[in-house]
């Protein structure tokens, strides 16, 4: 059940060994006069994972876990400092398939989180959903393109006639619609959502996760979803990956991994999170904090904070095998 | 989807006008409610009028030597015992009309102020927006020359480019070719501001979703630039350029003074000023008062209704 | 039964704007007991950051307090001179924001600020004061208190600064604390330990919080009872376990059902229309009924007053003909 076994579908997007760096040095005058060396961070560290065509799949992680970084490199606006993105097949770093490159562009589109910042505030909405039409040159005519923005508008759940307000005259969930509605009009069929909830109120965010799979269920998409609330994602995603410090430590489907949790910090997460279904509960205190990834633990970054560690956890570097990285469970010392 | 129609009620097409909305705006309240603001717009609106009807108001042209009589010059003021008329604020020494004088004079001020503040905004939006968008090597080229311009005065640049500029023409050159040289001078000295302050509202910008949405579509960097970028950074820019053009029409002002601004054929205020102070001290006062006069007070409106949309723009000083 | 440690009545905030006089807070009253953590939660632009601001003395023009009554153990304070209200501020109500950065000032030693707030409104020897600031530290969490007193706080993490300034609120061992957002900025794995020291405060010091959030799972599990708020009114106020699992006002229903939880899979969440009306829309009678599926006509005309049902206190008119036999 939690091997990702011979059946599962052709994948839509294969994430293989992922990695990204920011030099985070000083300017090098700074670094000459106090003779200090380069600072790099390793913010995505070897990630890979699949993505099926209409599935979604989530990553979850607390700040600094990297997962924007890894969904940013996914839809290209970050080149990866290592390993590949392919999607149907394309790769997104190969210099040799550019133009498959360009022709899937439109295929896939992001979902910001903050629906204030994602959109230009200077242009009427009708206007900004016509933009991607327009780059790609998908309809001819006015007449053509405006009918497709009242049909996007009336997709996500707003008034054909919104489209001659100014993004600031909808609140923060009609504005997620208007991105979602620029999102679909370039005809894009894998949605990458980089905390597109996190921004709004709880009835607002009920509203939006619903269209979402309301969308996915009759447009057939394939959605990444990046997010840092567990409930949410446990509600939308269909498989999961769980982030620490750069790497996935578990990955599963979202049953399973919710049900059994096995990574101690999956154990750890879901013990922590304050939820609604759990009042009056009394919980073990989680120890540490999320150490600085400029200068990570040595082996697996999690043994300072895990109850299991042992000498190899603190030397070595578990692998993801059987969708879980950690010794303590491939030795099974934990279950 | 039955929600669907819930999420907003499609107001009718109310689409307001540009002239309504600005009318009901924050900004248009703010300067309702500041008088200094009314009153500096007032006192700018009504130099910027007298500048383009001097033409038709003045009662001579003092640009053209076939209305001017040697008999007329050095004439006090009208309500002065030896005023003539038409010469309401006296004459210079040429017999030019000081009232038609400063008319013409500050209409060349303003010409020379508005087209300095178009060069050196140009110069400058181009620049930071170009440092700020690609940052790296070009970034840092640009912004060293800019902090290496900073450390001189606007005003020695402009002496600088002046001069550099009628040694290499030889000096012999017409009216328009000056206007343009001072144009240019000023444009190269004013740039630094509108730069940094560009470049650091793109630094702003760029990072946001917008301009991430507009990559994903496959935009090329000078669309995103131009078409997204640079509409949002326009606010602070027109501060900058009101109080600018105060500081531009100072520096053609202290230019003509210095004797390497307009000629005497046809002076602007600095230089009526120049001629007048040569007369100061042998009484005729009136030839450098009435063009100062006219000078202080329209630097001055500009500089206060620059002041008030710097407050009325700044979100934190609200 | 003894008096409340916090009793607000028919508190009504104002802001004054160009466009009119906006209502951010329109009747609200409540009580919070010694020892006990109200949860006040509601979506943004609800008004409960402004509740929390009005207790505080904290509303800037052009806001202001346009009625009702704050009382602090008995006393009123609503109508207290800005002096006077400033040593009550320090000294008997703490404030714990959201973004920890606020309330420390970078430039000074954790210890010097915890120092300085103990003598300001004790009068501790330096000495003593700094003893009793490692204590604070101590108290709150904080490992090596001797050692991190004289960190900067830069040099502390997300987490640990919320639990210096958590010090810094309780140094003046004040009667009440309101917490504005305390856990927000935090990652998970954070908030709980920040729940788990909020919710000791009040067993083992009596002290009384109010505990303001859009987090439903933190209050949850950190608040004993619990007021929900809509367009600057309380829609319903009760015991945490009931309004969680049983909420009457069909915005707390609506609310309680949009929140995905981790306990069990929906394969929908219930969703509330539209958003929260903006202050200068409010709409006549209950402000809930455009958004509400069982509004009916005297909803859109008569505002609604709290009633109590079932040991809650609930806004709306469903419950009003049926009174006591609803639910």
């Amino acid at each position: 059940m939690r091997a990702e076994g011979p059946t599962r579908p052709p994948a839509y997007v294969e994430v293989a060994d992922l990695r990204r760096d920011f030099d985070v040095s000083q300017p090098w005058l700074t670094r000459v006069i106090e003779r200090r060396p380069r600072q790099i961070l390793r913010a995505v560290d070897g990630v890979g994972f699949s993505i099926a065509r209409g599935e979604t799949f989530a990553l979850v992680g607390e700040s600094g876990s990297g997962k924007s970084t890894v969904a940013r490199m996914v839809v290209g606006l970050l080149p990866p400092s290592g390993g590949d993105v392919r999607i149907t097949g394309v790769s997104m770093t190969d210099p040799r398939q550019a133009a498959e490159r360009r022709r899937l562009r439109r295929r896939i589109q992001m979902i910001f989180q903050d629906p204030y910042a994602s959109m230009n505030p200077r242009w009427r909405v009708g206007r900004i959903i016509a933009e991607p039409i327009r780059a790609f040159n998908l309809l001819q005519g006015e007449a053509a393109i405006l009918a497709r923005v009242g049909e996007l508008l009336t997709l996500v759940g707003l008034h054909p006639d919104d489209r001659v307000k100014y993004p600031h005259e909808f609140s923060g969930g009609q504005r997620q619609r208007v991105a979602i509605a620029r999102a679909l009009a370039s005809e894009a069929e894998f949605l990458v959502g980089d905390e597109p909830t996190s921004a709004l109120d709880v009835s607002v965010q009920a509203q939006i996760l619903n269209l979402m799979r309301d969308l996915q269920g009759r447009l057939g998409l394939t959605y990444l979803f990046i997010s840092h609330n567990l409930a949410v994602v446990r509600h939308m995603a269909t498989r999961v990956g769980v982030m620490y410090l750069g790497r996935v430590v578990e990955i599963g489907t979202s049953h399973a991994l919710f049900r059994a949790p096995r990574h101690p910090y999956t154990r750890m997460l879901l013990d922590a999170v304050p939820d609604i279904g759990m009042t009056g509960r009394t919980r073990t205190p989680v120890s540490g904090e999320i150490p600085n990834p400029i200068d990570p633990p040595s082996g697996c970054t999690f043994h300072p904070r895990c109850p299991f560690a042992n000498e190899r956890c603190r030397a070595e570097v578990p692998g993801l095998i059987d969708g879980v990285a950690c010794h303590a469970v491939q030795e099974g010392r934990l279950d | 989807m039955s929600e669907a129609a819930i999420a907003s009620r499609g107001e009718p097409l109310a689409r307001r006008s540009r002239w309504a909305r600005f009318l009901d705006s924050d900004l248009f309240s703010s300067f309702r409610r500041s008088k200094i603001a009314m009153a500096a717009f007032a006192v700018t609106l009504l130099f910027f009028t007298v500048a383009l009807a001097a033409p038709w108001i003045s009662p001579q042209n003092p640009y053209d030597p076939a209305q001017l009589e040697l008999m007329n010059s050095n004439l006090p003021p009208l309500w002065q015992a030896e005023g003539v008329r038409p010469f309401l604020l006296g004459t210079d020494d040429q017999g030019r009309d000081v009232l038609s004088a400063v008319f013409y004079g500050l209409r060349l001020s303003l010409v020379v102020g508005l087209l300095g503040v178009l060069v050196s905004g140009t110069l400058g939006i181009g620049l930071g927006l170009i440092a700020g968008y690609f940052g790296g090597v070009l970034d840092t080229l640009i912004m060293r020359v800019a902090d290496v311009q900073l450390t001189f005065p606007a005003i020695l640049i402009a002496l600088v480019v002046d001069g550099v500029a009628k040694a290499a023409l030889g000096g012999h050159m017409d009216t328009d070719a000056t206007i343009a040289l001072i144009v240019v001078s000023i444009g190269l000295s004013f740039w630094v501001q509108y730069a940094r302050t560009v470049r650091s509202q793109v630094m702003v910008e760029k990072g946001k979703d917008y301009v991430q949405a507009g990559r994903l579509i496959g935009l090329s960097s000078p669309v995103i630039m131009v078409r997204h970028v640079l509409p949002n950074v326009t606010g602070p820019v027109f501060v900058i350029a009101t109080i600018n053009l105060a500081l531009a029409i100072i520096t053609e002002a202290t230019l003509s003074f210095l004797g390497t601004g307009l000629p005497d054929t046809m002076p602007s205020l600095g230089t009526l000023i120049r001629i007048g102070n040569g007369y100061l001290f042998s009484g005729e006062w009136w030839i450098v008062a009435f063009p100062g006069l006219a000078l202080a007070g329209l630097v001055i409106a500009i500089n206060l209704l620059g002041d008030w949309l710097r407050d009325a723009l700044n979100p934190k000083l609200q | 039964m003894t008096e409340p440690v916090l009793s607000v009545r028919d508190l009504r905030v104002e802001f004054a704007t160009r466009r009119g006089v906006l209502k951010a807070i329109d009747g609200v009253s409540f009580d919070v007991a010694k020892g006990e953590i109200l949860g006040v939660v509601g979506e943004s632009g609800a008004g409960k950051s402004v509740t929390g601001a009005a207790v505080i003395g904290l509303i800037d023009p052009p806001g202001r307090i346009a009625g009702g009554e704050i009382r602090l153990a008995g006393q009123r304070i609503d109508n207290l001179a800005p002096e006077a209200m400033r040593r009550v501020r320090g000294k008997r109500i703490g404030m714990i924001f959201q973004d920890p950065l606020t309330s420390l000032n970078p430039l000074y030693r954790v210890g010097h600020q915890l120092v300085e707030t103990i003598r300001t409104h004790t009068d501790l020897s330096p000495r003593a004061a700094r003893t009793r600031a490692v204590d604070l530290l101590a108290e709150v969490g904080i490992s090596a208190p001797e050692r991190r007193i004289d960190g900067y706080p830069h040099e502390f993490s997300g987490g640990m600064r919320q639990r210096a300034v958590i010090a810094l609120a309780l140094a003046a061992e004040p009667e009440l604390i309101i917490a504005d957002e305390p856990t927000t900025a935090l990652d998970v794995s954070v908030q709980a330990g920040i729940i788990a020291l909020l919710k000791r405060l009040g067993r083992e010091h009596g002290t009384a919080v109010m505990l303001i959030t859009h987090d439903m799972g933190v209050i949850a599990e950190a608040a004993d009872r619990v007021a929900v708020m809509y367009s600057g009114r309380i829609a319903e106020i009760g015991p945490v376990h009931g309004l969680v699992q049983a909420p009457l006002h069909p915005y707390a229903v609506g609310l309680m059902g949009a929140i995905p939880t981790l306990v069990q899979e929906t394969d929908r969440l219930t969703q509330i229309p539209g958003a929260m009306p903006r202050l200068t829309a409010i709409p006549k009678g209950c402000a809930f009924h455009p958004r509400c599926p069982r509004a009916f006509a005297r909803c859109h005309v008569e505002r609604p007053e709290q009633i109590p049902v079932n040991g809650h206190r609930v806004a709306c008119h469903l419950y009003d003909a049926q009174g006591s036999v609803a639910a």
